[in-house]
């Protein structure tokens, strides 16, 4: 028979799956953002040289993307636990002190 | 490109080829203060002193056990943390060396502005909260908690001072160099003062002065940068594309563009794994999750830290083609062969010599902090991991431990001096580079294995950082920067610049099969017991 114990504790689990998963999914987005960026330069330079508005390079777009797009997933990440994972451990170990 | 990357790295270094040499600067060198003794540089650097050495003697009477000595009683701020985190990080390679690659050669500049910052959302995602919720003072702490503590230890030891010492070599020359070519200072008397400096804020004041210094800093270099930032813009209707397009009119649409750095994408995709994986095993930013109350503030001061890294990247684009349109690379050239003097020259060329003065320091006090932090991080491997927990057991005697750790603060400081003396002159330039591959090779993959994987052992973990920090070194002597750099011989044994490519995954490989070919029960079942649970913070404190 499942105590509130084992149970909370496969809470536990899914709740750090769930976390993991997310933490997974945006370190591959990053590292997808960054090499993508380097496998441009690499490989496609004039592409990298052309202009898309009067001195703005892709490349240089590019770069600034990688920047603000690696701060964003930061920002991603932190809002979700901070207002998510949090919650809902307080809620899972409240369950388990009952 | 990494041969570039890594003037860039540690770009003082190749000052003093310029100045060694001055017959060799062509006749049109222009009219700077740069290399004269500077009033204003000096005020300002003495103020930085003795406002840090204030900050010291206020964190030394705090700082009363090892808590305070190596975690600042824990009592950091999410944003304090932020901005420290951010002060240790950016040293003055990224703020003198970035400006002048993207002066002298544009686009290709800016290949670095992204590398130094991507390695964040790594920390961020994979280590920072299991390292605040297993880990005590060091990342040892956290892959020693389920594994048996001595081996562990010492293979963590091993690969932590091998980073921490490589990082200051090239820190105390770039010191060296950067001081004498700005304050006209000697090289060995400078490197004496960073030195003095470092030691007091960390014998004396512990972490909580360090956190404080590197909040300074980072404060100061933002502002600096920023500042010059808005005096260049000002001159473009504050239209950073204006600027570009100004550069290209002036240089050719080429500068926009990617040029000859990246000639070989293995070499920089290999030194852009060191960047990107490196941040997350470098024992001096792991330490400073510590440093603060609870797992959410570690996330949260990575946010902060990432923006404040981030903005400060893209000021080095307005930085660097600011310089390239108003200085022009070939005075900039002129003062430095590298290129390190751009962002110096601009502040001169904007706000004359008060501002260079300014700039000046600040380049000096982010050199100090970066090596305060990295001497805390050596001495807490030498007196938590090696002293307390292998040569006494784990029993050490109360007191005993804060006493090892300042004379292992001492000890470190000394020795950066004398090796910051000893190669003076010489290219140490693959140092940082070397410093980040260790850290992905040694330090990242054990602690990714301890803390994801049930099935990994003592043997599989010490294995991993042993060989991994060994590999390193063995790959970077056989390679290219140290054959045909410094040894000056025809071909190098190994052809990339950065082995992380190789020795990264290698070291998850022998950790990974190590771990399958041994059996450590006790592991498994802490891992099934409590450490899960710890990691995810399930009950953590």
């Amino acid at each position: 028979m499942p105590t509130t114990d084992t149970r909370s504790h496969q809470g536990h689990h899914a709740l750090a799956a769930a976390r993991w998963r997310i933490a997974i999914i945006l370190t591959i987005a990053v590292v997808v953002l960054y090499f993508g960026f380097i496998l441009l330069i690499a490989y496609a330079k004039p592409l990298m040289g052309a202009l898309v508005a009067p001195g703005l390079s892709l490349g240089i777009l590019l770069g600034a993307v990688v920047i603000v797009g690696s701060w964003i997933s930061t920002w991603i990440y932190v809002r979700w636990a901070n207002n998510n994972y949090d919650a809902r451990l307080e809620a899972l170990k409240k369950e388990t002190a009952r | 490109m990494n041969a570039v990357l890594l003037q860039a790295a540690t770009m003082p270094v190749t000052a003093p080829v310029a100045a060694a040499v001055p017959a060799a600067v062509p006749a049109a060198v222009p009219a700077t203060a740069i290399g004269q003794p500077n009033t204003v540089a000096m005020a300002f650097f003495f103020l930085f002193i003795a406002v840090t050495l204030g900050i010291t003697y206020w964190a030394a009477r705090r700082t009363q056990t090892t808590e305070h000595f190596y975690a600042a009683g824990r009592s950091i701020s999410a944003a304090q943390n932020g901005f420290a985190l951010a002060g240790d990080y950016m040293s003055a390679a990224s703020f003198l060396g970035i400006a002048g690659l993207v002066s002298t050669t544009g686009f290709d500049g800016l290949i670095y502005s992204t590398g130094w910052l991507v390695g964040w959302p790594v920390v961020l995602f994979l280590v920072a909260e299991p390292l605040r919720n297993l880990g005590k003072y060091t990342f040892a702490d956290v892959v020693a908690t389920r594994l048996r503590s001595t081996p562990v230890r010492m293979a963590a030891a091993y690969g932590t001072l091998s980073t921490v010492i490589f990082y200051l070599i090239a820190q105390m020359v770039g010191a060296g160099s950067l001081i004498k070519l700005m304050f006209g200072l000697s090289y060995e008397t400078a490197v004496m003062i960073v030195g003095a400096a470092m030691i007091a804020y960390v014998l004396f004041g512990g972490m909580l002065a360090t956190t404080w210094v590197q909040i300074v800093k980072a404060a100061l270099l933002l502002g600096g940068a920023f500042a010059l930032a808005m005096l260049v813009l000002a001159k473009f209707n504050m239209n950073p594309l204006a600027l570009f397009a100004a550069a290209s009119a002036k240089y050719g649409d080429a500068v926009l563009a990617p040029g000859k750095l990246v000639s070989n994408p293995f070499d920089t995709i290999s030194l852009g794994m060191a960047l990107m994986f490196g941040t997350a095993g470098l024992p001096h930013i792991l330490m400073r999750f510590y440093t603060v109350p609870d797992a959410r503030a570690a996330r949260t001061s990575v946010f902060y830290a990432t923006g404040l890294i981030g903005f400060f990247y893209l000021l080095t684009f307005v930085l660097g083609f600011g310089a390239m349109v108003l200085v022009g690379p070939d005075a900039i050239k002129a003062v430095d062969k590298g290129g390190n003097m751009a962002a110096p020259l601009l502040a001169e060329y904007l706000g004359g010599t008060p501002f260079l003065g300014f700039i000046a320091a600040v380049a000096f006090a982010t050199i100090l902090a970066v090596v305060a932090g990295l001497t805390l991080s050596g001495a807490a491997a030498l007196s938590h991991d090696l002293w307390t927990s292998v040569v006494r057991d784990g029993k050490a005697r109360p007191g005993e431990e804060l006493k090892v750790a300042r004379g292992a603060t001492l000890a470190l400081g000394l020795i950066a001096v004398v090796l910051g003396i000893v190669f003076k002159g010489q290219n140490v330039a693959f140092m940082v580079s070397l410093a980040f591959a260790i850290a992905a090779s040694a330090n990242f993959p054990a602690l990714v294995l301890s803390i994801f994987w049930r099935r990994c052992t003592t043997q599989g973990a010490v294995a991993s950082m042993v060989i991994g920090t060994t590999a390193t070194l063995v790959l970077i002597w056989l390679s290219p920067v140290v054959q045909v750099d410094i040894l000056k011989h025809e071909g190098a044994w190994f052809a990339l610049k950065n082995p992380a490519i190789f020795t990264i995954p290698g070291s998850f490989l022998v950790g990974i099969v190590v771990s399958l070919f041994t059996t450590d029960q006790a592991a498994a079942q802490g891992y099934d017991a409590s450490v899960r649970d710890m990691i995810d913070g399930a009950n953590a404190h």
